[in-house]
């Protein structure tokens, strides 16, 4: 990851990629008027808010004690958890997971945490072939593409261009398209169906993620639209589920209040279609085998920091993105993570570290308008940790590295920053220093250009016009107006 | 009552017109404002940019020179915001780290007391008509920091809309950022002119004759963009229009 480009580089292409601009706009758009009608209706969602909010933060406070009796509840229900401290102990644990049952394909589960850790590459090196049943996630599995939204992975693709990849890709992964497919979404989507039911019925092994994990009756819990899920989650004889330790909730109450928040922020929609809980194995009822995968893979570390780690609270709706205006030019690529978006500049961030150019460019990525706070359910202030991991890139400190405290150099290109910064705190705290910059700046007014080569914000933007006097002057010139003017 | 402004750094150097037209709106409202000349900036920029604690000495600045005062009022929306939303985190941090007790006393003080202009015409001089004159079609941009940190929702278009001869129209999309975001807009240049480029385009579109808005880092920004683009609305603050006089339009 560390040469991949950084989040401005980035994003100075997509942004030119008017096709791209069109389908994010189109897009988010819709979705972002329909989530503010569907949180409407509910006249207490202020309160559900606050309490998903408080029902995270007690689970994060004791997410040890809560783990704990969650790995027993599994245990106790015929389940077996395994521990991945990162993502290569994740991927090797699947991975003879999946070799030991004999098979050389798997279906998948939408899941956030398998795209973190690339299970997907590290199947295909064991020789293993991972099938994604979501559709968006089809598509963008199709396409050798790379997901660009967390809840619609393919969101940067449109009718035509998903016709396309299907006839031309869809032969080479199994049942292909019908040469006549069309691009009307019900074609699409009986294509999707027809080549995934294939698939169904011939998986053994199945590896989802999960959206909650309850700790008091190890129950995982699936929230999806299209049943997917629920074939992959049912069919097959052996299911691997890989979960960030953080998506632990205490009780079946506390589901009560996420599964109003998640469906109404995410598809904006009251209930979702698709529910799925299961609870270890049942003899004869789906899957004969269960293991439960238990990811930290930065998470602990997270959790050590008191501003950052509301950054976990997250429940992976993607309302930020959605309403995010840099997201929408820059595109979900650019963030170069499986968390895309405004969660993915905070998130990303702490759980891979700021050592590569791409991850300490994400905290700069927003403008702190502020309307991914606004619309987040469970109350992530995400402008708040965003200025915080700003001060980790520019200034370094100490932050927790794989369970122990480590002091971090500020990342590189910001001496010159601290410099200026620095400079303007010192004019700053010396008004008289302050003014004669600011009577300079007034006398050599005729000769300031609208525009500077080469330095960004005249490229599109024309300079302000230096007045002649700045008002400190024309204050004490004439006592605040009182005299001559 | 002892009121002062705060004129905010941007303001003083490249704004002036704005402070000016603050203190002859106050004045016709029979308030006397003050101006203590060793005000400097409020840190917001190096706050957001990652530099928490170059702010320090800026937070104890501003909470020592306005400490006299009844009232601070200030031209700009995201200026009120870093004061009444950050300073309180600020000054707590530097307590927990052990480098500033007295941060969190002198900024307790201080806070409750800053007022963003609109705040202070409607909250504490409680007028709604300040007896403006302005004979022109006017949209009104509601900054970020404005509308989500300090949340003074319709109170610059309730001002607005009681100004002699202002016929005020609707921005479209016109709750979205128009991108400044301070460093934002040199850190990311690109997404930052796109932003700007898409609310030029509704300024435009709105048909208005004056874009309006209660902080002018916003509208440097978009009236730069205007500028280069050529056309379409000219851009005031909100200052200048509640000012504007039959016998001195602005
Ligand atoms: S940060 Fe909040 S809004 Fe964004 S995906 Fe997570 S829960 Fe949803």
């Amino acid at each position: 990851m560390s040469d991949a480009a950084s989040f401005p580089q980035a994003a100075r292409i997509s942004v030119r990629n008017a096709q791209l601009r069109g389908n994010l706009r189109h897009a988010t758009r819709t979705i972002r008027s329909k989530r503010a009608r569907a949180v409407a209706e509910l006249a207490d969602w202020d309160r559900l808010r606050a309490a998903g909010a408080a029902i995270k933060d007690r689970t994060l406070r004791h997410l040890d004690q809560y783990l704990e009796q969650l790995e027993a509840a599994v245990t106790a229900a015929g389940g077996t958890v395994h521990w991945a401290v990162d993502a290569d102990e994740a991927n090797r644990i699947v991975t003879r997971l999946v070799k030991a049952t004999g098979e050389k394909e798997v279906v998948k589960v939408k899941s956030m945490a398998t795209q973190e850790i690339g299970l997907n590459e590290a199947l295909a090196a064991a020789g293993i072939r991972a099938y994604e049943t979501d559709l968006a996630e089809l598509i963008v599995q199709l396409g050798a593409d790379r997901p660009s939204h967390i809840l619609v992975p393919a969101i940067h693709r449109n009718r035509t261009e998903i016709r396309d990849i299907f006839r031309r890709q869809m032969g080479a992964w199994g049942r292909p398209a019908p040469e006549d497919l069309s691009d009307s979404p019900a074609e699409l989507a009986e294509a999707a169906r027809l080549h995934l039911r294939e698939k169904f019925l011939r998986a053994k092994v199945a590896i989802s993620g999960a959206n909650f994990m309850v700790a008091e009756t190890g129950t995982l819990v699936v929230v999806e639209s299209e049943g997917n899920g629920r074939m992959c989650l049912t069919l097959p004889q052996t299911l691997i589920s890989v979960v960030g330790i953080e998506k632990t909730v205490p009780t079946w109450r506390d589901l009560e209040v996420f599964l109003q928040l998640l469906p109404r922020s995410s598809t904006a929609e009251r209930m979702n279609p698709y529910t799925s809980t299961w609870t270890g194995t049942t003899d004869g009822d789906g899957p004969s085998e269960f293991h439960l995968v238990l990811l930290d893979n930065g998470r602990t570390d997270t959790l050590a920091d008191q501003v950052g780690r509301q950054a976990l609270r997250c429940i992976r709706c993607s309302a930020c993105l959605n309403v995010c205006p840099v997201y929408e030019r820059a595109g979900g690529h650019a963030y170069g993570s499986a968390y895309p978006g405004p969660i993915g500049a905070i998130l990303t961030p702490q759980l891979r570290g700021t050592a590569s150019a791409l991850d300490a460019s994400l905290p700069y990525a927003s403008s702190l308008c502020g309307a991914c706070y606004e619309v987040c359910p469970v109350a992530i202030d995400i402008p708040e940790v965003l200025v915080h991991l700003r001060e980790r890139v520019a200034e370094g400190g100490s932050v927790t590295r794989n369970g122990a405290r480590v002091t971090i150099r500020p990342a590189k290109g910001h001496a010159a920053e601290r410099v200026a910064m620095r400079a303007a705190r010192w004019a700053f705290e010396h008004p008289r220093a302050l003014r004669a910059g600011e009577r300079l700046a007034a006398r050599t007014r005729r000769a300031h250009p609208a525009r500077l080569p080469g330095e960004p914000w005249s490229a599109s933007r024309d300079l302000p016009v230096v007045p002649p006097e700045p008002f400190r002057d024309w204050w004490q010139r004439t006592h605040g107006g009182k005299e001559a003017k | 009552m002892r009121v002062a402004l705060f004129i905010t750094c941007v303001n003083d150097a490249l704004y002036p017109g704005t402070g000016r037209a603050v203190v002859t709106l106050l004045r016709r409202l029979g308030v006397e404002v003050d101006f203590p000349a060793e005000q400097t900036c409020c840190g917001q920029v190096q706050y957001n940019t990652g530099y928490r604690r170059q702010t320090e000495p800026l937070v104890r600045r501003f909470a020592t020179v306005f400490t006299e005062y009844d009232a601070v009022v200030t031209p700009s929306g995201s200026c009120a915001a870093m004061v009444r939303e950050h300073y309180p985190r600020i000054a707590r941090r530097a307590a927990d780290e052990d480098r500033d007790g007295e941060l969190a006393e002198l900024t307790g003080r201080i806070v409750p007391k800053v007022y963003e202009l609109s705040e202070f015409l409607l909250d504490v001089l409680r007028v709604e008509d300040v007896g403006g004159y302005f004979p022109y079609t006017v949209a009104y941009h509601p900054t970020c920091h404005s509308l989500r940190l300090l949340g003074v929702g319709d109170r610059p278009t309730r001002l607005l809309r009681a100004v002699k001869g202002l016929d005020l129209v609707e921005l479209p999309g016109a709750e979205e950022c128009c991108g400044f975001g301070g460093t934002f807009s040199v850190k990311n240049p690109d997404v930052s002119a796109a932003m700007g480029a898409d609310k030029a385009r509704a300024a435009v579109d709105s048909g208005a004759q004056v874009l309006c808005a209660a902080d002018n880092s916003c509208l440097m920004h978009i009236g730069g963009t205007l500028s280069r683009r050529g056309g379409g609305p000219r851009v005031l603050h909100l200052a200048e229009i509640l000012a504007s006089t039959e016998e001195n339009v602005s």
